[in-house]
């Protein structure tokens, strides 16, 4: 990579601005979690041209295109899987998904399962607000129990799906519970997301102005409580960890659930990759010598 | 007539039809000859019934043929099945211990192997099958040591013991026949130069790794297997990433991603999986992301038959995915050129910045057949296109990643390069990659980025040669076919010869692009046309006339799940050349 000492300059804010501004409601909780993206890059000094942000299909799913990184903007549900195959061709990149809890939890299901699995080295920001917003307000897989909306006009009858205990039983090494209203603490998570090598997955509580009237800011403001203020959990702990996911009610949890330092990312497994730079830079002839062992195993 | 010989061996999947079969494929093919081989097979990993017919001569084989030399029967069912397949000059060798004779034609000979005294009453399934074999190359007029070298190097690792016992109980066979059965009637030569034998999916995976493919991914799906199974055994040594994803969803969305990064991609599946992926292949069309996609074509619809074979995709090729946008589509003729084509669509599509697709079938993917190895020529010409992989200034930022140029290509940078930073986007989007899907819908703006994406369709077309006719130029009639249906177009051509019938070919290879006006200024001068396809509503035939209005006086047309076999087209070619049948649908005489 042609990465030269003057192409690298002190990373800030503006550097980050995307080309427009975004267009979500006044008031919706992406603004916030895209601002504690931005925070954190500059936090950490990452260059804005080594990072990739992706996204599916939905308002949160917009995001990449309001910050100055590259940015692919894929199908609905999908982001998960682009983003692997972006980080196994070049796994030099910082790789961010963001989407919502439609892409990531329902159409985009089985890639979240399987991602986790595999520990790609991956941080993927899930902006949920229990409800699809751009299709105007229908039942999200994380809509609670009872929840009126234009597809449940009686009320959600189905249970809603638990990111947290799912990302910790499907073996993502690092889970941790965002609320957009909680800015500091928000960009900190997504710092240590960052910087952890595996699949880090951050569910952020970022509440739709628009159509969800239950989980509004006030109601997650009396609830959230932060694990880094109880001296005695420990995110090393899977069991106390999966049992933490459980709590939900008068109080919800926020912060790193669990991690774990221990396992390789799938990158780090593959021995492609040991040597030789990322894919994408390489030579894409294969050694006469070895030709001629593909063909001779022919004769 | 070519001097081509037939072995066909038939048994119950799990009783070891593949090795002799692959034991055969190996010492024609050392000793020059050429072969083509078809394994017609059911979905079951034990029972059943599978039959594999191999084909040899000195010239090139372009097809399993018509008629069986040799038949192989390891079971009663097989015998009982195939014997009636078998003329004047044929033999069966069997185990005279397990499998009793039927009623067969005059002047076939049946040669009985007694298989209990021959192995000391050895119980290795592996032995027995090899007294077939070894007795057959006594009535080939091959000597023994083609065998006892195959039987070495197979054995080698289990220990010299094991070695001398397979080749000691193989000699017993060779000799037995050569005392008790009489020897075919021509022997088959010896050659020259060694071939190489492989299958058209292994020819596909090596097409690719000679193309430059780093990502290969895919979810396994009959008959498409084949290419996963070499990529991922080979990929430490040629430097291929090999992933196994969840779905096919995720196989094209990760294989872009990949793309998207920088390398070149690919993956295969069959109709199924691919029905999966079409959405993703629109984002490959939308963001301008290469990807190549190979479909290998089962009978369908849905899960269909999934051992058998079918031309019946050609309409999800050309429908696959909403909306209008710029595909490329090739059929590859045979098992050569299934590894010739991957690096011309590579080629293409990076030049393009668009879907490629290549089109196979069981036939092609899990045929066998010898190639000339100095063919599978791994030096081959490699254009990425317009692609920026680093950049020496960080001042650009002018960058657009969709530039409206008159060609449609827009130069590609990827992730990593320093001030070129922007978003590939689905939905519709500017020059600069911003969005006029929500918040800035923009009529004007929206047609001259459909305008720019579809003027690249032009320049592929310019980029790929025109179908072109083989055989003789004034010709009772033109044979049309595509893809797979090559080779055995072409024995039909020469039999019809043999007959008195001229009869040359239009064989299409690209389907998109068609070159429509080159294939009706050929066919226009045409005494007669016939189109040939292996599936039930005419696929191309449709295709064809949508394309150059042009339909044709007749056709022949299969949909049993089995290929054609040469007289399928002779005797309707005949047929319809005679009277006033228009549609020929020929019945397959060996069931599996």
């Amino acid at each position: 990579m042609a990465t030269t000492a003057p192409l690298f300059k002190q990373v800030t804010l503006p550097d980050l601005k995307g080309k427009v501004d975004p267009d979500w409601c006044p008031g919706c909780g992406d603004f916030g979690v895209l601002a504690a993206f931005e925070k954190a890059l500059v936090d950490l000094q990452i260059q804005p041209h080594n990072v990739v942000t992706i996204s599916g299909i939905g308002c949160s799913s917009n995001l990449p295109g309001y910050v100055n990184t590259y940015g692919m903007h894929t199908l609905h549900g999908r982001a998960l899987a682009v983003a692997t195959g972006v980080k196994l061709a070049n796994h030099e990149l910082t790789v961010v998904v963001t989407g919502g809890d439609g892409d990531g939890f329902g159409i985009g299901g089985n890639h979240f399962i399987h991602t986790m699995r595999r520990n790609v080295d991956l941080l993927y920001l899930a902006m949920d607000n229990q409800i699809y917003g751009l299709t105007t307000g229908q039942t999200s897989p994380t809509s609670q129990v009872g929840m009126k909306t234009k597809s449940a006009p009686f009320g959600n009858v189905e249970p809603p799906v638990n990111p947290i205990a799912l990302a910790i039983a499907a073996g993502a090494t690092f889970v941790a519970r965002g609320f957009s209203g909680e800015q500091r603490h928000l960009t900190e998570l997504i710092k240590q997301g960052l910087q952890h090598k595996g699949f880090a997955f951050i569910d952020v509580f970022s509440p739709c102005v628009t159509y969800n009237h239950d989980n509004t800011y006030p109601w997650f403001k009396q609830r959230v409580k932060k694990l880094e203020d109880d001296t005695s959990y420990n995110p090393a702990n899977w069991l106390m960890a999966m049992e933490k996911s459980q709590v939900w009610g008068d109080v919800i949890p926020i912060g790193k659930f669990f991690q774990r330092a221990d396992r390789p990312s799938l990158e780090q497994c593959e021995p492609v990759l040991d040597e030789g730079g990322p894919l994408s830079h390489r030579d894409l002839h294969i050694p006469a010598e070895t030709v001629k062992e593909f063909i001779t195993e022919l004769m | 007539m070519k001097h081509t010989f037939a072995v066909s061996i038939g048994g119950a999947a799990g009783q070891g039809v593949a090795t002799p079969g692959n034991i055969f494929a190996r010492i024609f093919a050392r000793r020059g000859l050429h072969l083509n081989a078809y394994n017609a097979y059911q979905s079951i990993i034990r029972g059943g019934h599978t039959f594999l017919t191999i084909r040899t001569g000195p010239e090139r084989v372009t097809s399993f043929g018509d008629k069986i030399d040799l038949l192989i029967p390891l079971n009663q069912d097989t015998m009982d099945r195939h014997l009636a397949l078998l003329g004047r000059g044929a033999a069966v060798v069997y185990n005279g211990d397990a499998v009793k004779p039927g009623a067969a034609a005059d002047g076939v000979q049946f040669c009985p192997l007694p298989v209990s005294e021959l192995t000391h009453n050895s119980r290795n399934k592996v032995e027995q099958n090899t007294l077939a074999v070894s007795a057959a190359l006594s009535m080939m007029g091959i000597g023994f040591q083609p065998l006892a070298d195959v039987l070495t190097h197979q054995f080698k690792k289990k220990g010299d013991a094991v070695v001398a016992e397979n080749v000691e109980v193989a000699r017993s066979a060779y000799d037995y026949a050569t005392g008790h059965f009489q020897a075919f009637a021509r022997p088959l030569p010896m050659t020259g130069n060694p071939n190489a034998v492989l299958t058209g999916n292994m020819a596909l995976a090596m097409g690719g790794a000679a193309a430059g493919v780093k990502f290969y991914c895919a979810y396994p799906m009959s008959p498409s297997t084949g290419v996963l199974h070499w990529m991922a055994a080979h990929a430490r040594k040629a430097g291929i990433m090999v992933r196994q994803v969840e779905d096919e969803i995720g196989v094209i969305n990760m294989a872009i991603g990949a793309a998207h990064a920088g390398v070149r991609a690919m993956c295969a599946t069959s109709g199924g999986g691919f029905a999966l992926m079409s959405e993703g292949l629109g984002m490959s069309a939308m963001i301008e992301t290469p990807i190549v996609v190979i479909d290998v074509q089962r009978a369908g619809p849905s899960t269909g038959v999934p051992t058998k074979t079918e031309q019946g995709d050609l309409w999800q090729m050309l429908g696959a995915g909403h909306g209008d946008y710029p595909r490329i589509i090739a059929a590859p003729t045979d098992i050569l050129d299934c590894f010739k084509v991957i690096p011309e669509i590579h080629n293409l599509a990076d030049r393009f910045q668009c879907p490629g697709i290549v089109l196979t079938d069981l036939l092609l993917s899990e045929g066998t057949a010898s190639v000339d190895p100095a063919d599978l020529d791994f030096n081959v010409e490699i254009d990425r296109g317009d692609l920026i992989t680093s950049a020496s200034t960080n001042g650009a930022n002018g960058y657009k990643r969709y530039l409206f140029t008159e060609s449609g290509i827009s130069p590609r940078a990827i992730p990593g390069v320093p001030g070129h930073t922007h978003t590939a986007a689905t939905d519709e989007h500017m020059e600069d990659g911003v969005l006029i899907s929500d918040e800035f819908t923009d009529p004007v703006k929206r047609r001259a980025m459909m305008e720019k994406r579809q003027r690249k369709m032009a320049g592929i077309e310019a980029a790929v040669k025109p179908p072109a006719l083989t055989g003789p130029t004034d010709a009772d009639v033109t044979l049309i076919g595509w893809g797979s249906t090559n080779g055995v177009i072409q024995e039909a051509r020469e039999i019809l010869a043999e007959e008195g019938i001229t009869a040359n070919q239009l064989q299409i290879r690209w389907m998109v692009p068609l070159h429509g006006d080159a294939v009706v200024e050929i066919l226009k001068r045409s005494r007669r046309t016939i189109l040939i396809e292996n599936n039930y509503s005419g696929q191309f035939a449709r295709y064809l006339r949508s394309e150059t209005s042009f339909v044709p006086d007749g056709y022949i047309r299969k949909y049993d799940g089995e290929p054609f076999m040469p007289h399928h087209i002779v005797d309707a070619v005949k047929e319809q050349l005679a009277g006033s049948i228009t549609m020929s649908v020929p019945m397959h005489e060996i069931t599996v």
